[in-house]
């Protein structure tokens, strides 16, 4: 994916973008931070072409982001969104799976097919018959990630996908995404996340990109963090949190 | 069916009538509500036939009596209304227990409870043996507009939602001392109720958002439609088959 000086104001006036630049190679997991209010979520919602930029171009392998490729786009960009009762709008888990490929033009036995793995690659098989209102919020989080999957996108977006849960389901969230082996835009104020999970992080404030560069770099930068409004938990010190001796889930 | 959590007018069993194709469960319902809304309403006979073939559907359902009864309940403001009627009514009048009242009043009073009480049991069945899923596919396979099952699907699924949010405004008010109970309080619910809109307004917008995202372009895709065999069309039309046949002896007779 490359962002190439992207701009966008809402219809009110408000600059939500002021240039943004941002590549991710294939196969790279990328962290996107910052404080409310950046333009976190209006940049991912840019990915996809449900925002058209003012100025700048955003590509997606070859494929430049415009009216025409839309359909193609949607495809191969997975949006997770913030709040999964947004995602989730079917009557049943297995019906909402089955949203994304039916669109794409899947029926009968091949799309059962997908929707089954991508029910079981979040480990939420056993819920497909559902209704997603009365999960639990890390099933939602996770179910919400199939719908996506579902489509076999090559990019994935994910809009804080932490907001929420607790710390079990944050947990298994962890491994369902570190399991998937393509690209990830991780869109997050939650810094330890971010460290876990991603090796390279963007700082976005006030509608641009302010830094870039291995996470656990950034992190252990006090003056950036403060400079950009961003918080270590208390007592959380990224230089201790190595990546090599995370937790396991108990399984 | 799916495990867990149904809808509060489910009950979860597995007997044929729970196995039928949900198309043909909803038409079966139509069908026999509709043979008992022509029926004549001296035929009385008539509605006895009817309620005895919806209790053997009852029993082939396994659906428990004191449900049922007790989800009938819901007819009871409409009997009420109905018993007014002979009191109020016109026409000729006859004693009944010491007490005049309108023939033509009575008669309407007993219309409304049979057939009420009919076409409210028949809606029970229905929602207790079909999940709401399969309701909303049933009538897309019985080629309802998909703009009827869309609305009706979201709102299932989002109404839920709305009330969550309505009943957090409000505990918020009562936590801050606030516990509005008459009308002359209406003006915070007001507000609430406008706040509410605007948030489901912005709800809807995510909603499209999200739909997009997954390559919506403006019509439902057709998921896991589930063709009714013939076999299941006749088990089907027998109880409004029943219904019907009884109608029509009822208007001959009274001919």
């Amino acid at each position: 994916m490359d962002i190439r000086d992207v701009h966008f104001a809402y219809p009110d006036g408000r600059k939500a973008l002021r240039g943004v630049d941002l590549r991710i190679e294939h196969g790279q997991r990328v962290a996107l931070l910052g404080p409310n209010g950046a333009g976190k979520t209006t940049l991912a919602l840019h990915c996809n072409g449900i925002y058209e930029a003012d100025a700048g171009s955003i590509h997606i392998g070859a494929l430049p982001v415009t009216d025409a490729n839309l359909p193609e786009i949607r495809r191969c960009v997975g949006l997770v969104f913030q709040d999964p009762d947004d995602q989730l709008f079917m009557p049943t888990v297995r019906d909402d799976v089955a949203f994304g490929p039916a669109n794409l033009g899947l029926r009968g036995e091949e799309l059962d097919v997908r929707v089954a793995e991508a029910l079981d690659a979040v480990g939420a098989a056993d819920v497909a018959g559902r209704a997603p209102h009365h999960l639990s919020g890390g099933e939602q989080r996770r179910v919400a990630l199939a719908t996506v999957q579902a489509m076999r996108p090559d990019l994935l977006v994910l809009d804080e996908p932490t907001s929420g849960l607790d710390p079990a389901g944050r947990r298994e969230l962890v491994d369902v995404l570190r399991g998937l082996s393509i690209t990830q835009l991780v869109i997050t104020h939650d810094l330890p996340f971010a460290l876990e999970l991603c090796e390279r992080a963007v700082i976005m404030n006030d509608g641009r990109a302010t830094a870039d560069g291995a996470t656990a770099d950034l992190l252990v930068d006090q003056g950036l963090l403060h400079a950009n409004r961003l918080e270590l938990p208390f007592g959380f010190d990224p230089a201790v949190a190595r990546r090599d001796n995370r937790p396991t889930s108990p399984r | 069916m799916g495990a867990g959590h149904a809808h509060a007018l489910y009950v979860h069993e597995h007997s044929p009538v729970h196995r039928l194709a949900p198309q043909v469960k909803l038409a079966a319902a139509f069908g026999f509500v509709l043979a008992v809304a022509v029926t004549p309403r001296e035929a009385m006979w008539a509605f006895a036939i009817d309620a005895a073939a919806l209790a053997v559907v009852v029993r082939l359902a396994r659906l428990p009596v004191a449900f049922v009864l007790a989800r009938l309940a819901v007819i009871l403001p409409f009997i009420t209304f109905a018993f007014l009627i002979p009191f109020v009514g016109s026409g000729e009048r006859v004693d009944v227990l010491g007490v005049s009242v309108s023939q033509a009043g009575l008669w309407g009073a007993w219309n409304v409870l049979a057939k009420a009480t009919l076409g409210a049991t028949v809606s029970i069945l229905l929602a207790g043996t079909t999940e709401i899923p399969s309701i909303l596919r049933g009538m897309a396979q019985l080629r309802v507009p998909e703009t009827f099952t869309a609305i009706a699907a979201f709102m299932i699924r989002y109404l839920e939602l709305i009330a969550g949010d309505l009943r957090r405004m409000r505990t918020a008010m009562t936590a801050r001392g606030y516990d509005p109970r008459w009308l002359w309080q209406a003006r915070p619910i007001a507000t609430s109720a406008g706040a509410l809109f605007i948030r489901s307004y912005e709800r809807g917008e995510r909603v499209h958002a999200a739909m997009l995202s997954r390559g919506y372009t403006g019509t439902m895709p057709a998921l896991d439609r589930r063709v009714a065999t013939k076999r299941e069309w006749l088990i089907a039309a027998i109880a409004p088959g029943v219904a019907t046949g009884t109608a029509i002896t009822a208007f001959l007779a009274l001919m």
